[in-house]
């Protein structure tokens, strides 16, 4: 993106005075990545922080050139996504495997339409949550390369770079992907997707009891 | 329940674009201050009362007085020139170890973010933490110790320009003819009175610096200090000598002192 190659230049020019245009230009979607990869408001939060602090101090450890040729847009989805994976696999360790808190906690802070009736908003709300819930449901790879593509609208070829995948790999994930979630929707009620992981069939429950 | 959308590629793929979610405050604000960018503040109880202090990522930034918060923000802007924002609390680990640091405890180490002031001002505020709590040493033999013997004026400015007062113990050092000298954080009164919270009877010691007791020595170990060096202070009265000048010290066959190095000063 040209505004991106615009603020890595000033990034390679100053690399503090650049800092907060890149915070202000990214934290919405690096937030957005950690919370739908991981389900939980305050892990994202941190995991968001934590991204962009990292690339911070990457960049500190790069000369000019390189910071200027940076892709943005990837390199910090690829931060935010290992970060998330890390930080998953430490609460795999530690939260009993039927917590419903992940879920239930799942983020919706969908800007009001005025336009729209109040109906019209509820039942996007319950779509929108569904939805987030079945992401949660996903292979963690096939996860990732949905919520690159699609949630954060990487193309392809940046989706690939950020996650380290061919992208005939990525290509395939995401209409796995896709697959997985129309199925889960459509299956309610009962709930009764065919489980892709163990986690998901942990989640079953929780999913069930939020309905 | 039943969710009666038609699920087209395009439109499960609308759906998810529309999960995206603004971040909290706290993610950008939160990265500005962990990169050192800028910073965030809190009170904390001193023996001097109660000041405010401010830190990042990198480390403690500042530690002043002020009359309320918005005048410590508006000073912490104009002296560092970074944005400021208020926390609930600072943090405990941070608070810790100041206070230990404050009580004396010069093992616990406490991050300082010192950029923007010179090399110079870095090795004085640095030299300073070397003076134990209770003791007291001339702005002289900061500026010996420091291999700059005549800028002794400049250790005195940059000790009034030290941004963590109490932390780094400006109030440890006093003028070379001993008396009391200036302190950023309230003028000689709150000088002796954090000297004093420090077990160090100032009146005594500015009595000795009237009477140009410079230096304390022991006749059994003809070893010659600083007057409130500890080893000064376990000579007793009938083996302890005072005299007005390293000179003289020296010319009575007195050795200086390997703890406290008192350096020849001018009067």
């Amino acid at each position: 993106m040209d505004t991106d190659a615009a603020l890595a230049g000033r990034l390679a020019t100053d690399l503090e005075a650049g800092f907060p245009g890149l915070v202000e230009a990214h934290r919405d979607r690096v937030y957005t990545i950690a919370l739908r990869l991981l389900g939980d408001r305050r892990d994202a939060e941190e995991v968001a922080q934590d991204a962009l602090v990292r690339a911070f101090r990457a960049m500190q450890g790069y000369d000019r050139a390189r910071i200027a040729a940076l892709r943005l847009r990837p390199w910090l989805a690829s931060i935010a996504v290992n970060l998330a994976r890390n930080r998953r696999r430490r609460a795999d360790d530690r939260r009993p495997p039927t917590q419903l808190e992940p879920l239930l906690d799942a983020g919706f802070d969908v800007a009001s339409d005025g336009r729209r009736g109040p109906e019209h908003q509820a039942d996007r709300r319950e779509t929108q949550r569904e939805l987030a819930v079945a992401l949660l449901g996903l292979r963690p790879a096939v996860r990732a390369a949905v919520v690159l593509r699609h949630v954060d609208g990487l193309s392809v070829a940046e989706t690939a770079e950020a996650l380290g995948r061919p992208e005939g790999t990525i290509k395939a994930q995401v209409h796995r992907g896709l697959g997985e979630l129309r199925a889960a929707l459509e299956t309610s009620p009962p709930p009764t997707p065919a489980p892709t992981s163990t986690r998901a069939a942990r989640l079953m429950p929780a999913l069930e009891a939020i309905r | 329940m039943t969710t009666a959308m038609p699920l087209t590629d395009a439109a499960l793929e609308a759906a998810l674009a529309e999960l995206r979610v603004a971040a909290p405050p706290s993610v950008g604000a939160g990265a500005l201050v962990a990169a050192g960018l800028a910073d965030r503040y809190a009170p904390i109880d001193t023996p001097l009362g109660r000041a405010f202090v401010a830190w990042n990522g990198r480390g403690v930034s500042w530690l002043g007085q002020a009359a309320d918060a918005g005048s410590f923000e508006s000073r912490f802007r104009a002296e560092i020139g970074r944005e400021i924002e208020a926390a609930d609390a600072v943090p405990a680990h941070l608070a810790e170890a100041i206070g230990r640091r404050i009580g004396g405890d010069r093992r616990v180490r406490i991050p300082l973010d010192l950029r923007g002031h010179t090399p110079f001002e870095v090795a004085v505020w640095m030299k300073a933490l070397e003076i134990p709590r209770g003791e007291v040493r001339p702005y002289g033999w900061i500026a010996a110790e420091i291999g700059r013997p005549k800028a002794v004026r400049a250790v005195g400015s940059a000790l009034a320009h030290n941004p963590v007062p109490l932390v780094v113990p400006c109030h440890r050092v006093v003028r070379s003819d001993g008396l009391i000298g200036q302190y950023s954080m309230g003028g000689p009164d709150a000088k002796r009175r954090v000297l004093g919270s420090e077990g160090l009877d100032t009146a005594w010691l500015e009595a000795e610096a009237a009477a140009g007791h410079r230096y304390t020595g022991s006749d059994t170990t003809h070893i010659v200090c600083h007057p409130t060096c500890r080893d000064a202070r376990r000579v007793t009265d009938r083996h302890r000598v005072t005299f007005p000048s390293l000179a003289a010290a020296a010319g009575a066959g007195y050795r200086p002192c390997k703890h406290c190095r008192p350096v020849a000063l001018a009067a």
